[in-house]
């Protein structure tokens, strides 16, 4: 046996380890992939052997050649048997191996399950650690269910190591188990304050990305934050909390106001850049919520401005880079105050690094104005010639655009500028964007009608140079501009000057090369210049001209028709026979030209792009119900035909809704009629509205002729923007000598006649005047689209999910699903005893469907859609049961009342809280005391209520709540922290709720007999430990499942009084036998730290490790905590001594085991017996087995009638069984174990057990 | 939160690459051969951002990258991280970049990038103290630091791990080939049976 774990060793020394793959692949720089084929077939054998360090080893290399791409899903298993070695250095190489290559399909996740519970419960953090780590790339929403109340506990661990790793998880948690987040949220928020500062900043981190997504649910923390901010140094923190704020102070206001000074203190203090920087935005955030009504409102935007100018110019790119990026966000509510740092900004557009450029771009988006929008087209267009690289050029070029059309053109003054403009962008070669330009082109010539004849010109030069765009077209996508040319000189093809010549343009041969879709648009567009030469030459007496142009279309056209493009050849050869039937009417003399034009009259109106889908279903029209009965799925493949054939008459539900369609339509016409005739901005098809148009004031000044004139078109070359530039001075200068003349009149008019017709920008513009009067059509929309807003987001978002109000009190049925660690976990790796884990699966599913059938009325409908859930996930799951929702019952009651009297205190408060703070004294510690005041005279004992309601119950843990409750009472003082602290009390009863039902749920469980019988009364197993007029502390004791030496100790500490408790110490004096479990490096004297303080009233838990060696003998230890207590004036040390009982019950665990496996075991023989009686025992059986299986940790293996047997085993192994026979009213308890004195006190502490009731 | 790091280096081989969700594999390899070719274009005195939003989607996400002599150093951020948080900058005095450098400068006294090709496990649980699904963990170096020296293997200074480290300087003496086919596990030591004494 030796001798083979030394072959193995040496065996091993010759694997490769990742070392020596990395330097193998490094040496086979040729061949690389080769070798590593080879090295995956030498993986994949030492991956079946049994040594797990051989198997971590080639786990690891697998993580190497996942990085290089390689898939290696193919070894996730193995990866979870790595996962499961009890080494830590192998436990980690699994983890890793997992974090990197797992994901929500691996099917292997689902195993893993009881493997990270045994790891996030492991004494060792490292385990706890790691195991964190891993599940927080991997989680899925399985685990995130299973795990989630595992998580929750290790958030109070006593290592901030633990702490602040599982803060951070619970984000992923609720990412993936929405449900998780309000159970969860009191702790989280509770940690918000550990004195770790590791942890405060993991809990800060999670809220604010929580917050981030749905800030509206976390306006209640506001206060909590202010005073993190106000008192933080670590700049971590305060970043996120700024940003925090940032995202908070839009939805409400007064916040704002509240910030900006601690802000810009800040701003002023830090040397921090990036707090500088994260302040500057949230006080732009702030200053943009702030609609007005800020006395030093502009001082703060010119400190924010001045401190950016600063970063903008500073040599460092990074600063530049971001201060331009917050320069933006100003830009958007406070424009003003950007522009005047246009100099700056311009001068970034001549930078040499490509992200500041685009950065400076986006700022010129808001600083065009009227004056200023072709000087600075002009400086882009410049820089278009310059720039090399065509991302950056194509993203000038949309920039351009983006400028020039911005909110509808407002800024373009002239609009023959802007086409110039356009067609100069067609020259750049290989851009991307040539669909863009035409797009515009056509936008601006349908939509400007004043501007159609110039286009038309433009166009049909563009036409006319073709060659000149299509040089290399199969690049570029620039030819699609003449998609819009060609469209455009068609469809207002009265505006060309010499038709002919375009259309002769448009037939040239080498159009067919052209992409099929344009070529289409040039063939029908052919067709509509055909009808207007047709009509200008039929008016002349010489018809062989027309006849001519008819031959011309009949010659040419054949080219078209033999287009591979289907939409190209069927335009074409409809229109070759039109053409055709037009020359032989020509050759009868018949005026046709007429005839021809009506083909193509009608104006085709803009429509915009969202149009479509705000058409509101008409009402009755269902758009997912079948039209047909959808084909039965058993139909086999030689039906399928015929199915297929029958669907194409969908006769019967057509009619209904056309008919409705019908009805609809024409109530639709007549609305459309209605708001037609009203809205100024629409053109009607009439011609006269061309006139109205004509006629309207302020027209007669366009200076038309004189462009036409003055702009050398004619010149083969493309006219050149700059000259509209130059004109357009003279233009404006003209207006302004003009103005100065006849200064009065002309306001007049001018608002007379800009009120209606154009959409001019704001007067304050210096009132520069278009050179046109500029008609810009609105697009249509269907009369009744609904205005929705929410056309962009995203149904998919995760987010959405955890859109969860926070404030509202927990309800009962709000709990993470509790596994109790007291269960024996499933894992088989290395646990010792597989057998007993492996008999659970069965038995637990009857139980389900047991339970499922009782699920108790007062459970509201989602629990009961958890409980479903559950119920598929059955491999996992076997905690609650009806016995605990039984259990629940007289709690919930209790709740209730006292939820009944909460409402007013415990939401209300919260809002009146920010209200009140946000209402008033500036000086956050003011605050804190006035608030504390109010709320003092203003909100009645909260709880007082609830002290009542559970009085009547016997046991003692109870009675904790109750005295909870009651000491609230006379704490009235400082209100307002109790109310804050209101909702983790909540949580914390949530908490006792947990172990009544997962207590006393468990055991029935596994007894699966009480269906029918009365409920129980809840119980509880902690017991008091120690009190005095401070502090209270309850105390419950279980067995550690992984380690059989090892009990885990649960105390509950109550602040009782009214003052704050803080450094607590929790110390006991060992034993041999029993040691607590001190941090590696401190002495055997030393005491733990507890790892919170405790705020008046409130009550938390910490768990404490013991290392027992001997468990068959009861045991007491004894041990002090000590503590200061602190008031407004004094702090005082104080210090409580208390025993610690370990009883032997303690060391017993609920393990449940089959009635076979326990006669297997009563037969073996290895059992020596002991009897007890209990006499006066006045209870049903099933209560008093419920009380032995919760008190003392049995399952029932099996009951008949009167007659039960019970199964229990301690943490080192030893067997208990019992036989419980009940007559009357007494009891006779049969039992046998290995360890005949462990036995004796087991009896011995059940006999107690029920001599108390 | 962090959506992936990425450490390459001048030629785009991969050193250490960590998303924080899920791509599959081919999809990984492109998003580095992207980013690569987006970061090495790039002068060394321009700024440290990109806009590398189609590569890993959205447009709230944002490359931060630091070019430390032959690695790149890439973050992919969305806009709840501090950009001049997650970069090092003069006048800050931590920043999670420079944080997770120095941590591995600490760790491997001088990090080059021939620590990162052979150690990439050990980087990655530096790491993992530094940053935890996607969300800054610690910032605090000495910490980092602490933990990371905490979790390193007890057993590598052991008795047991005295042979591997012979094998270990063995191999490190680069000879042409080792003899990999001598079988050593078919050795039958026949161990003479000793009569007690």
């Amino acid at each position: 046996m030796a001798l083979k774990i030394v072959k193995g060793s040496i065996d091993r020394m010759f694997d490769k380890n990742l070392q020596d793959l990395v330097r193998g692949i490094r040496n086979h720089k040729e061949d690389e992939a080769k070798y590593i084929s080879t090295c995956i077939d030498e993986i994949k054998q030492e991956l079946k052997q049994d040594n797990i360090a051989v198997k971590a080893n080639a786990v690891c290399k697998l993580t190497y050649l996942q990085m290089l791409g390689y898939d290696v899903s193919w070894a996730a298993f193995n990866i979870v048997e790595v996962m499961s070695s009890s080494k830590f250095t192998y436990k980690r190489i699994g983890y890793l191996a997992a974090s990197q290559c797992f994901h929500e399909s691996t099917d292997v996740i689902m195993l893993t399950t009881n493997q990270i519970r045994k790891d996030l419960s492991s004494p060792n953090q490292y385990d706890t650690g790691v195991a964190l780590t891993g599940l927080s790339c991997f989680v899925t929403p399985d685990l995130a269910r299973d795990l989630a109340n595992d998580i929750m506990t290790l958030m109070s661990h006593t290592k901030p190591y633990i702490r602040k790793k599982a803060v951070l998880i619970m984000y992923k948690v609720f990412l993936k188990y929405p449900e998780s987040l309000r159970p969860a949220f009191p702790r989280l928020k509770e940690k918000l304050e550990d004195p770790d500062p590791g942890v405060q900043s993991a809990a800060v981190n999670v809220i604010c990305e929580l917050a981030r997504r749905n800030p509206k649910n976390y306006l209640s923390l506001a206060p909590l934050f202010f005073k993190l901010m106000t008192s933080s140094t670590n700049n971590w923190v305060l970043i996120k909390i700024i940003k925090l704020f940032g995202a908070l102070t839009p939805l409400e206001p007064r916040l704002g106001k509240k910030l900006i000074e601690p802000l810009t203190n800040l701003i002023h203090s830090t040397s921090a850049m990036s707090l500088l920087y994260e302040c500057v935005n949230t006080v732009i955030a702030v200053l943009i919520s702030l609609s007005s009504g800020m006395p030093n409102h502009s001082a703060s935007i010119q400190l924010c401005v001045q401190k950016l100018r600063i970063l903008i110019e500073d040599s460092d790119q990074n600063l530049k880079y971001l201060g331009l990026l917050a320069m933006s966000k100003i830009l958007k509510t406070h424009p003003k105050s950007v522009q005047s740092h246009k100099d700056l900004i311009l001068q970034c557009l001549d930078d040499k690094d490509e992200s500041i450029r685009l950065r400076a771009l986006d700022l010129l988006y808001g600083m065009v104005s009227k004056k200023n929008l072709m000087e600075i087209v002009k400086k882009l267009m410049l820089h278009v010639d310059k720039a090399e690289g065509t991302t950056y050029r194509d993203e000038l070029l949309t920039k351009i655009i983006d400028i020039c059309s911005q909110s509808n053109y407002q800024y373009i003054t002239n609009f023959e500028w802007y086409i110039s403009i356009l067609v100069e962008l067609t020259r750049l070669e290989g851009t991307r964007h040539g669909h863009l330009i035409a797009s515009q082109m056509l936008d601006v010539a349908i939509r400007v009608k004043a501007i159609r004849a110039f286009a038309v010109a433009q166009m049909a030069t563009l036409l006319d140079n073709a060659h000149l765009l299509t040089g290399n077209m199969q690049r570029n996508g620039i030819c699609e501009v003449l998609y819009a040319a060609a469209w455009i000189c068609g469809e207002f093809s009265e505006h060309l000057e010499n038709p002919m010549q375009t259309l002769e343009a448009m037939l040239r041969p080498k159009v067919a090369t052209l992409p099929g879709h344009i070529q289409a648009v040039y063939v029908q567009n052919a067709a509509k210049l055909f009808a207007t030469v047709l009509k200008s030459q039929e008016g002349n007496t010489d018809s062989t001209a027309a006849q001519e142009t008819s031959q011309l279309m009949i010659d040419r056209l054949p080219l078209f028709v033999q287009s591979a493009n289907l939409e190209v050849q069927e335009r074409a050869s409809c229109i070759l026979q039109l053409v055709k039937y037009i020359q032989k009417l020509q050759q009868k003399d018949v005026e046709i030209a007429e005839e021809v034009n009506a083909l193509f009259a009608g104006e085709l109106n803009p429509v915009a792009p969202k149009a479509q889908k705000k058409v509101p279903v008409p009402e009755g029209l269902d758009l997912d119900a079948w039209i047909n009965e959808p084909p039965s799925e058993s139909e086999s493949e030689d039906e399928q035909p015929k199915a297929i054939f029958a669907k194409e008459e969908p006769k019967h539900s057509r009619p209904r809704h056309t008919e409705v369609d019908e009805k609809e339509l024409a109530r639709r016409r007549e609305a459309r009629k209605q708001e037609q005739a009203n809205n100024p901005f629409y053109i009607k098809a009439s011609p006269s509205s061309q006139k109205v148009y004509q006629d309207t004031p302020g027209v007669e000044h366009i200076p038309v002729v004189q462009i036409d004139l003055s702009v050398p078109l004619k010149v083969p070359g493309l006219p050149m923007s700059d000259q509209y530039v130059k004109l357009e001075e003279e233009r404006r200068q003209k207006e302004r000598a003009e103005k100065k003349k006849k200064e009065k009149k002309k306001r007049k008019e001018k608002r007379s006649g800009r009120g209606k017709k154009h959409d001019s920008g704001p007067e304050s513009e210096e009132d520069i005047t278009p050179a046109h009067q500029v008609d810009i059509v609105t697009e249509e929309m269907p009369e009744n689209a609904l205005p929705s807003d929410d056309d962009d987001k995203d149904p998919n978002d995760p987010h959405k999910a955890l859109d969860i109000d926070l404030d509202k009190p927990l309800a009962d049925s709000e709990k993470l699903p509790v596994r109790s660690h007291r269960e024996t976990p499933k894992s088989p790796a290395e646990d010792g005893d597989t057998e007993n884990a492996a008999l659970q699966e069965p038995k637990k599913k009857s139980t389900k469907e047991k339970r499922e059938k009782k699920k108790d009325k007062d459970r509201d409908r989602k629990k009961s859609k958890e409980e479903k859930k559950k119920k598929k996930h059955k491999h996992e799951e076997k905690e609650e049961d009806l016995l605990g929702g039984q259990a629940d019952a007289p709690v919930v009651q209790s709740e209730e009342t006292s939820e009944v009297v909460a409402p007013p205190t415990s939401t209300n408060p919260e809002v009146s809280d920010l209200d009140f703070w946000l209402s008033n004294a500036p000086v956050p510690s003011n605050t804190q005391e006035a608030t504390t005041v109010a709320e003092a005279e203003a909100a009645p004992p909260p709880e007082a209520a609830s002290g009542t309601a559970p009085d009547s119950e016997p046991d003692q843990p109870q009675d904790a709540d109750t005295e909870e409750a009651k000491s609230s009472k006379h704490k009235k003082k400082k209100q307002k922290k109790e109310k804050e602290e209101k909702e983790k009390k909540k949580k914390k009863k949530h908490h006792h709720h947990h172990h009544h039902s997962d207590g006393g749920g468990e055991e029935s469980v596994q007894n699966g007999t009480v269906e029918e019988e009365e409920p129980l009364p809840p119980m509880s197993n902690y017991c008091l430990l120690a009190e005095n007029s401070y502090i209270k502390m309850v105390y419950d004791i279980q067995g550690n499942l992984q380690d059989g030496s090892q009990v885990v100790v649960s105390v509950i500490f109550e602040n009782k009084g009214d003052s704050f408790l803080k450094s607590m110490e929790f110390n006991v004096l060992d034993s041999l036998n029993s040691k607590l479990q001190r941090p590696d490096g401190s002495g055997p004297h030393d005491g733990l730290t507890v790892p919170f303080q405790l705020p008046p009233g409130v009550s938390n838990e910490a768990r404490f490790v013991f290392t027992v060696q001997s468990i068959i003998m009861p045991q007491k230890l004894k041990g002090t905590l000590t503590f200061i207590v602190k008031n407004e004036d004094s702090s005082t040390h104080e210090k409580l001594d208390f025993k610690l009982h370990f009883t032997c019950t303690s060391y017993l665990i609920t393990t449940p085991c089959y009635s076979d496996a326990f006669a297997k075991l009563l037969e073996s023989g290895d059992l020596k017996g002991s009897s007890v009686r209990l006499e006066g025992v006045n209870m049903p059986f099933h209560h008093l087995l419920a009380r032995i299986c919760f008190h003392h940790h049995f399952s029932v293996v099996e009951r008949i009638d009167s007659c039960a047997s019970m199964y229990s085993r301690s943490i080192q192994g030893h067997h208990v069984c019992l036989l419980v026979k009940t007559s009357g009213q007494t009891v006779s308890i049969d039992a046998k174990c290995d360890e005949p004195t462990l036995l004796g006190n087991v009896l011995d502490e059940i006999k107690q057990t029920f001599s108390q009731c | 939160m962090i959506k992936a790091i990425l450490i390459f280096n001048n030629h785009g081989k991969p050193r250490l690459i960590r998303f924080y969700q899920y791509f599959a594999e081919d999809m990984q390899q492109q998003i580095i051969r992207e980013t690569f070719h987006l970061v090495s274009k790039r002068d060394d005195n321009v700024c440290n951002f990109l806009e590398g939003g189609s590569l890993i989607g959205g447009s709230d996400y944002k490359l931060i990258y630091r070019h430390y002599a032959t690695l790149y150093f890439v973050f992919c951020v969305d806009s709840s991280e501090s950009e001049l948080g997650i970069l090092d900058l003069i006048q800050v005095t931590f920043s999670l970049l420079q944080v997770f450098v120095e941590t591995l400068d600490k760790c491997f006294e001088n990090v080059c990038e021939l620590d990162l090709i052979f150690h990439m496990d050990k980087v990655h649980y530096i790491l993992q103290e530094v940053v935890m699904g996607g969300m800054v963990l610690e910032t605090n170096m000495n910490e980092i630091v602490a933990q990371v020296e905490v979790q390193k293997p007890h057993g590598e200074g052991g008795l047991s791990a005295a042979p591997a480290r012979a094998v270990s300087a063995v191999k490190n003496m680069n000879l042409p080939e080792i003899p990999r086919n001598i079988n050593i596990g078919d050795i039958n030591i026949k161990v003479p049976s000793l009569s007690p004494f």
